[in-house]
Formats: C-alpha cells, structure tokens, sequence
C-alpha cells in the first residue's frame, strides 16, 4: 500500500508550507528518514523526511508551490505501484483513522458547502440548533429542495438510529495499521507539528484535590461565600473580556484646591469630602463624550445606556464590594459625596440593600488608597470599563508654556499633586482611540476643575 | 341519539331551555306565529305565548335595546336579527350599550342577552343575505362571538349562551341550517364558549375554520388524505375569545398553519390568528402562515358564476393546502 507524504504543520498557526527544494525525483529510491524536500513557511525552514522506505511513485506539486498543511504532497511505495492522479489531504486535526480525503484546494478543515441550503424556516433552524445538526448534511424535500422539519427530524433520528448500532467497519485503516506519518499528534519521531490543536482545548491540570490536608508549615483557610464570588466575578470578566489597560496622569492641583476650598463647609453638612465625588463626576463626563464606554456587549448589538449608574469598589473585610451610586450624573459634588460616605461606610458595616450593588453602568476603583500608583484593573461585568486611580502623590513635574517636547526657555519645573489613571476598557468593544478619547476627557475635567 | 339539521337544534334547544327557565323570551320579527324565516322558533309561540315569544317591528335597534333593558331587568332575551345583514342599524345597541355595560359600570350591571343571528353565503342570497358579520363584532371586547358548525356544538353553545352573563352574539351559518346533520345527544351538556375543537388530528399541516368553512376543510382534508397528507382541521366554534392555547397546540405539532373563512379575507380572523401564530409560534413553523378567505368583494354576489367564485369551496381550499404540504 502506498504511503502518503504529507505538507506538515511546521507550527501552530502555520497553516501552509512552500516546497523550496525537492532532494528526490519520481521513481528514485529512498530510504526511511533520508531527506527528501525542504519546506519554508514564514516562521521555520525544515528538511522532510522519508516516512516510509520505497519508491517516490509521485509527486504532486512542484518546487515553489505553497500547499496547505495537511495536502499529501507525495506518494512512496512499491515499483510499479499505482498513485492516485491528483492528490488529497489529511485532516490533521480529525480522529487518528478518520482521516478526511479531500481536493487539494479546498480548505483542509471542511469541503465546501455543497449547495445554497436557500431559506431555512424557523422551525428547521430551532431544531438543527437544539440538536447541533448541519444542514449542509441533510437532504432538502420541499419545494426547490427546502429542508422542512420532516427532513431534519429524519435526519436526526437516522443520525441517531446510526449512533446506537455498532459501529460500521471504517472505510480507511485503523488507526493501529497506520503509519505513525499519518498519524497526527502522535507524538511519534514524524509528528508534522510541535503540538496539534485537539477538538476540545486541553483540560487545565485537576485543581489540588480538597480533601488534601494541609501541610505541617501550611494553613487551609476555608474560601468564604464572598471569597468565591469574587474568584467567579473575576475569572467570568477575564474570560469574557479582552482586558487592556490604558494609563494617563492628572495634575490634581485644580481639585486638591477646590477639595481644600470646600472640605469645611462640606464638613459642616456632615459630608466628608473625599476625591471619589470628583473622580465620579469626571467620569460621568467622559461618559457622554464617548458614549460606548458606558455600554453592554451583546450578540446582537452594542447597548449603550444612557443612565450613569457608576460602581465604587469598596474593601471590605475579606474582600470588595461595589456599591453602585445611580443616576450619577443628576447630583451635585455635595450629594455625590453625602452618598459617597453612606455606601462606603454602609458597604463595610454589610449593610447595604440589593439595589445598592445592582446595575453599574461604569466602575471606579481608587486602588491609590492603599498607595498603589497604577494598576490594571479587572472589569466589573457586563460594563464595557473601569477606571483605577492612583494615589495622588506630590511629583516634580515639566510645565511649559513653550513646544512641546523640544527644550524651550519657558520651561519650568514645579511641585504637583499628580495621579496616575489607569483605565481598563473591553477591546470587543472600545478601541485604543476611543479609550483614550474617554480617558483624557477624565483626565482634562479634573485638571480644569472649577 | 337524535339525528338532527342545524335549524332543528336551535329550536329544540331554544324549547328545552324556555321549559326549564322560564325568564327566557324571544324578540324578533316574524318570531311569533310564523316561526322565523329559517323556522327556528317554528312550535314556540303556541307553546309559551305571545308574552315570551314576542314579535317586533322591523327595527334592529329596537329590537336590541328591548332585549338589553329586558337582560338589565333579570330576563334573558333571545334576540333573532333575521339575517346577519340587518345587524348594522342595532351596532350601536350592541357595541355601545351591550358590550360596554359591565365595564362602564365597573361590573355592577352585566347584559345577559343572545342575539342569534344567521349569516353567510352560498344560498343565493344575494347582496343582502349572504354576509359575513363575526370579524366586525369580534373587534369590540365585551362581546362574546360563537360560530358552532354542527349540530352538537349548536345545543352545547347555545346552551352556555343562554348561561352566560355577558352578551352573546351567535351566529348560525344559514347554509348549514338543513345542510348539515348529525347527532345530538338528549342529556344536557355544555360547550364552553372559547374553546375550539379538533374535528380532524394530522400532522402535516393545521387548518383553522369554521361554520361552513368547517365543512369545506374536513372535505379538502379527506381528498390530501388519499395522497398521504394529513390535514388537521381545528374547529374554532367561538370567535371572540379565540382559543389561543389550541391554536398554538396545533401549530406547534404541525409547523404548517392555513386560515379559512368566507368571511373577505382581509382585516378578518385570519389575520387575528395568524397574528397569534407569527408571535407566539414563530420557532415552530415551517412555511408561511396563509389565509384563504372571500375575496374583498363589497358582498357576496347574486349571479351563481360570480357567487361560487366567491365561496371559498373544498377543492381550492386543497389547493391551497397542498400547496403549503409541499412546501
């Protein structure tokens, strides 16, 4: 039986390999593992090896063409043997002994749709997504060749039927009969790629097994119920959201004046006036300039929302917590700081009601509290963004009137309350620019406060 | 087991009832010692007497407003409007007054009256004798709209009619009236208003009707059944309620839904049930919802060509279910 020579996979996301040289000719004799072509693809050259000894029967393609991973590119066998014409491909990511054959040119994944499926009927799409049935495989009967509900129910209970009987004999070899070329990811000397992507991703490694006892020098701390919430929330968002983070710095002076200016009357409504009020109101402003910040990514659109409903992480014993101050946008600095104060304080007392931690629109985190100057925070679920920020700390910093970056005489160094703003934004959703745009309207409400 | 035409049952029913309940009467023209056009009170007024069985003039209106004062004072009227044609100069009887009275006075006051009123074509009516009324009524909440096709759901709603608080208009499909038969059961037994009934289970395809356009389907149904099609026929007997629960039931089996009525097709209970269908059944189906209705003609003609081209009959309502079999 002949023996395929196939294009390997000379990487993950290598999907295609240049012949650059054939060291054999149709007819030669070769032995096992003697080279016989070098392939380049972008990332790696490589030599091929012999699979099998024999006689080169054919060879599909010529110097210089680009063939997909997977295309046999080759036959090796016995004199006189016959060679297929044209050649196939093997499915490198099917089953060991379920290797597709297919045209060259198609895609190694999939054959072409074989047909326009033309309109499916609600009732058809329902019950081929209840169960997960391609339609591509089953036979139309209505009306110019429409599949009706009786066609993939038919279809579905012969798959079925097809399933509970023994398994048919497998057109090609087992897999114990083939060579260890054509087998995959077998790991053996010829494997074509480092790894082969499997069907299903790789499990993590089994978590450590909870009835392990602790250690002589260990303590096992039971997680608490907020504990596990938090781990949820936070590997949820991660696995949702592609996290990046953008950062700028706020010359605080402005706000360190007015906060300075009007602690003493706040203090005499009984209003502690701290920075988040200010931090808010800057983001309920960046909010409206860059309305998809203030968002939901859904399926079938983006939801922007026109109410500021901005979350507050609090720490709390044992965790945070995210009080939600709503409506935003409607208060005053004097009424965003009364509210400030009554969910912080409420929020480490565990009093807070549902409501109070439902239905953030946007999130602030002022990690600077406990003296961190940036971080990367982790988006709060479903909002499109969160701001961190920074402790501000007194900076010496370039004041110029004149160019820029290029040296001028009206230079000056001076003394400044800087904070660093990290804003953490869903890139589904917002894009570099668009972040930024937000992130310096914050960044500009704070420095002209008045 | 009495074999029995529609008219019959009406005025056997109509009997039965006024023996055991003796505040029922009957208003109408030609009601009285003629017996009605259709002879449905035919035997009632030598039985109970001009003071229950009561002729009126030709005044829809009045004839309507009578039976509501009369409800209103702890009767129960039974108002004949001898062809539904006529009902029009009573519509505000009906609409203002009957179906407005419990609401207006927030169920204080409630209408118990039945306007029984024979509808529909196919008879060589003409203009004036042949229309079809249930879309119009069926439009106002207040009113309860019936449309039994045979004989059993004729004494089974007639008999809930008669029980019901609320106004009912009830319609008989005068082509029926000694076209169709059938048996009717001697006991007492009740057909609620708002329930629809499957004359026919099939699993291809759902077809919504009734009164005559029962008929016409259960006809269309057996001709697909000799080719391999099974038609369910959904009787739908009361019109205002519509039986949402069934008409869902079906389609979801089905997948496949066709509406009929000689009723003009547009603006009609076509488009109310598969206005119900496309909303609430939309992942069940399979092929468009279709309506086959009269054509939106101003009415029904008198020359017999121009009259069978309006009918919807067996043999296109085939068609049409065919057309969506093999879809």
């Amino acid at each position: 039986m002949p023996t395929n020579v196939i294009m390997p996979q000379l990487g993950e996301s290598v999907v295609e390999g240049t012949i650059s040289r054939w060291l054999v000719r149709e007819g030669d004799r070769v032995e096992k593992y003697a080279q016989l072509l070098e392939v380049s693809t972008d990332k790696v050259d490589t030599e091929v090896p012999a699979p099998v000894s024999g006689t080169v029967l054919k060879i599909y393609f010529p110097e210089g063409a680009t063939v997909r991973a997977g295309t046999v590119i080759a036959v090796i066998g016995q004199p006189g043997e016959a060679a297929p014409d044209r050649p196939g491909t093997v499915d490198l990511h099917a089953e060991p002994g379920h290797a597709a054959e297919v045209e060259a040119s198609a895609p190694a994944a999939a054959p072409p749709p074989p047909r326009d499926l033309g309109r499916i009927s609600p009732v058809v799409a329902r019950i081929a997504r209840e169960h997960q049935v391609d339609l591509y495989q089953v036979k139309g009967t209505g009306r110019e060749g429409r599949i009706t509900k009786q066609d993939v129910l038919a279809y579905i209970a012969a798959r079925d039927q097809a399933a509970q009987a023994p398994a048919p004999t497998p057109a090609v070899q087992p897999a114990e009969e083939l060579a260890p070329w054509e087998r995959p990811g077998s790991g053996d000397l010829f494997k074509p790629t480092d790894e082969l992507p499997l069907a299903e991703p790789p499990k993590p490694p089994a978590p450590s097994p909870v009835t392990a006892p602790a250690g002589p020098a260990e303590e096992l701390i039971p997680h608490s119920r907020l504990r596990r919430l938090i781990a949820e929330h936070m590997v949820a968002s991660k696995r949702t959201s592609p996290h990046v983070t953008t950062v700028m710095e706020a010359d605080m002076t402005a706000v360190v004046a007015h906060r300075a200016a009007h602690k003493a009357q706040f203090a005499a409504q009984g209003v502690n006036l701290t920075f988040t009020p200010y931090f808010i109101q800057a983001i309920v402003a960046g909010l409206k300039a860059v309305p998809r910040a203030n968002a939901v990514w859904r399926e079938d659109g983006l939801l922007i929302q026109r109410r500021y409903h901005i979350g507050m992480a609090v720490a709390v014993e044992d965790g945070l917590i995210v009080p939600v101050i709503h409506n935003a946008d409607e208060l005053s600095l004097l009424g965003l700081a009364r509210q400030v104060n009554d969910l912080a304080q409420r929020a480490r007392e565990g009093r807070l009601k549902p409501d109070e931690i439902k239905g953030a629109t946007f999130t602030l985190t002022n990690h600077g509290t406990s003296g961190s100057l940036f971080a990367t925070p982790i988006i709060n679920q479903p909002n499109v963004g969160i701001l961190g920020v920074g402790a501000i700390q007194k900076r010496a910093v370039v004041i110029s009137r004149g160019h820029p970056i290029e040296p001028s005489a009206e230079d000056y160094i001076a003394i400044r309350p800087m904070a660093y703003l990290s804003f953490t934004f869903d890139h589904r959703v917002l894009d570099g620019a668009a972040a930024d745009a937000f992130l310096a309207v914050v960044k500009r409400t704070l420095e002209e406060w008045r | 087991m009495a074999v029995k035409n529609i008219v019959e049952t009406v005025r056997d029913t109509l009997a039965e009832e006024m023996r055991r309940n003796p505040r029922i009467v009957i208003v109408g023209e030609d009601v009285g010692p003629r017996g009605g056009v259709f002879r449905a009170t035919q035997g009632l007024y030598d039985e109970f007497g001009p003071h229950r069985v009561i002729d009126s003039p030709l005044s829809e209106s009045s004839i309507v407003a009578v039976g509501i004062g009369m409800a209103l004072h702890g009767l129960r009227p039974v108002c004949e409007i001898q062809f539904a044609d006529f009902i029009f100069p009573a519509m505000n009887q009906i609409v203002n007054e009957a179906a407005l009275m419990r609401y207006r006075t927030n169920g204080a006051w409630t209408v118990p009256l039945v306007i029984r009123a024979p509808y529909g074509g196919g008879i060589g009516g003409g203009l004036y004798h042949s229309q079809s009324i249930e879309a119009t009524f069926a439009h106002f909440p207040g009113l309860y709209v019936v449309t039994p096709g045979t004989p059993y759901d004729v004494k089974g709603l007639l008999r809930a009619a008669l029980q019901a608080e609320d106004p009912v208009l009830f319609l008989e499909n005068k082509k029926t009236y000694r076209l169709v038969k059938g048996e009717v059961p001697d006991e007492d037994y009740i057909v609620p208003i708002g329930q629809a009934d499957v004359k026919r289970r099939g699993r291809d395809l759902s077809a919504f009707c009734y009164g005559l356009m029962l008929h016409e389907c259960l006809k269309a149904a057996d001709d697909l059944a000799r080719d391999g099609i099974e038609v369910e026929v959904v009787d739908l007997r009361t019109i205002q309620p519509l039986d949402k629960a069934a008409i869902l039931e079906s389609v979801s089996r089905t997948s496949k839904a066709l509406i009929v009525h000689e009723d003009n097709l547009s603006f009609g209970v076509g488009a109310e049930v598969a206005a119900i269908i496309a909303a609430e059944a939309f992942h069940d189906l399979d092929a468009p919802i279709l309506r086959y209705g009269g054509p939106d003609v101003p009415g029904v003609p008198y020359s017999p060509p121009m009259q069978s081209f309006f009918m919807p009959d067996a043999r296109r309502i085939a068609q049409a279910m065919r057309w969506l079999a093999e879809y």
